[in-house]
């Protein structure tokens, strides 16, 4: 089983990252983008069958190390 | 230098992998008549007579996941942690200001700065604050000349808990120009550089006053804020 962690800078908290690719997209003449959010995946395998029991354990990891809650929110999903 | 005439005091002076800053820190407290020892990041415990704890500069777990992310689960911080709890003196001096804030013994969070650059440089600070033992040998309002060298400076803490630092008197130091304006740096809120927590024992500065230890080197200005600790 694995789970795939979305880490990205909580809405309002502004992306320097994010507006950098903005504007480089822009320059490139793409139209319509109203924001760029940069971010990162952290993809875990787990030994495990039980669905519940990884997202909860996931989300202690996130908790403690893996996302700074401070400034950063964050997404699970278990495949 | 008013160096004689205070008591030395011992500086544990805390080494993580990619730690680059510690023999500059070990340079500047020996400057000042202190006694220091480096302190390994496995080390379950700080020596015994430690009168102030600095974590100082560098790369720590070469800044992978977040700055300073990875340090604070090293051994050596549950010791810090409840040094600081104790009401232990802690300094967190560039990548220590992002490992103390990561640690939960600072408030807010420093993000990569907004013009994504590594800004490295001299940088005029303004002394917000000077009740307290880092920077009670500076006068408020006393603009200060000390280098900076981070990419992941900007500091972030939320409209609540900027209130909180102000009317704690928590804010200690922010960019300025030579006269004391307000200069964006790295787009750090309120051109924040320096805090420290309600208590006023543990510190966090993203400028180097251990690399501002001597004149012929471009300025001298750390040495009145290191000097406060010794007291």
């Amino acid at each position: 089983m694995k789970a795939i962690v979305n880490v990205y800078l909580k809405e309002g908290v502004l992306d320097p990252q994010g507006k950098a690719a903005h504007h480089a997209l822009e320059s490139m003449n793409f139209k319509g983008i109203e924001d760029v959010r940069i971010g990162k995946q952290i993809v875990i395998k787990l030994d495990t069958d039980n669905k519940e029991e990884a997202k909860k354990e996931v989300k202690e990891m996130c908790e403690t190390l893996l996302a700074n809650t401070v400034i950063e929110d964050y997404t699970i999903e278990i495949v | 230098m008013k160096t004689d005439t205070k008591p030395a005091i011992k500086v544990a002076i805390l080494r993580f992998p990619g730690t680059n800053c510690e023999f500059d820190t070990q340079y500047a407290f020996g400057k000042l008549g202190h006694k220091t020892e480096l302190v390994w990041h496995k080390e379950e415990s700080l020596p015994a007579d430690t009168d102030l704890v600095v974590v100082p500069g560098g790369f720590s777990y070469g800044d992978y996941l977040r700055s300073g992310s990875i340090a604070r689960f090293s051994p050596i911080m549950k010791a810090v942690v409840a040094y600081a709890e104790k009401g232990g003196k802690v300094l967190g001096i560039c990548n220590g200001f992002q490992i103390l804030t990561e640690a939960g013994l600072l408030p807010g969070a420093l993000k990569r700065n907004n013009n994504l650059h590594f800004i490295s440089r001299y940088q005029h600070l303004k002394v917000v604050n000077n009740d307290n033992v880092f920077l009670n040998e500076c006068r408020e309002g006393e603009v200060l000349n000390i280098p900076i060298a981070h990419a992941d400076g900007n500091y972030y803490i939320d409209d609540e808990g900027l209130e909180k630092l102000e009317k704690n008197g928590q804010i200690l130091l922010r960019y300025s120009d030579e006269e004391g304006n307000r200069v964006v740096v790295n787009g750090s809120v309120t051109s924040i550089a320096g805090i420290c927590n309600k208590r006023k024992n543990v510190f966090g500065l993203m400028p180097h006053p251990e690399r501002a230890m001597e004149s012929i080197l471009g300025s001298e200005d750390g040495i009145k804020m290191l000097q406060g600790f010794a007291q």
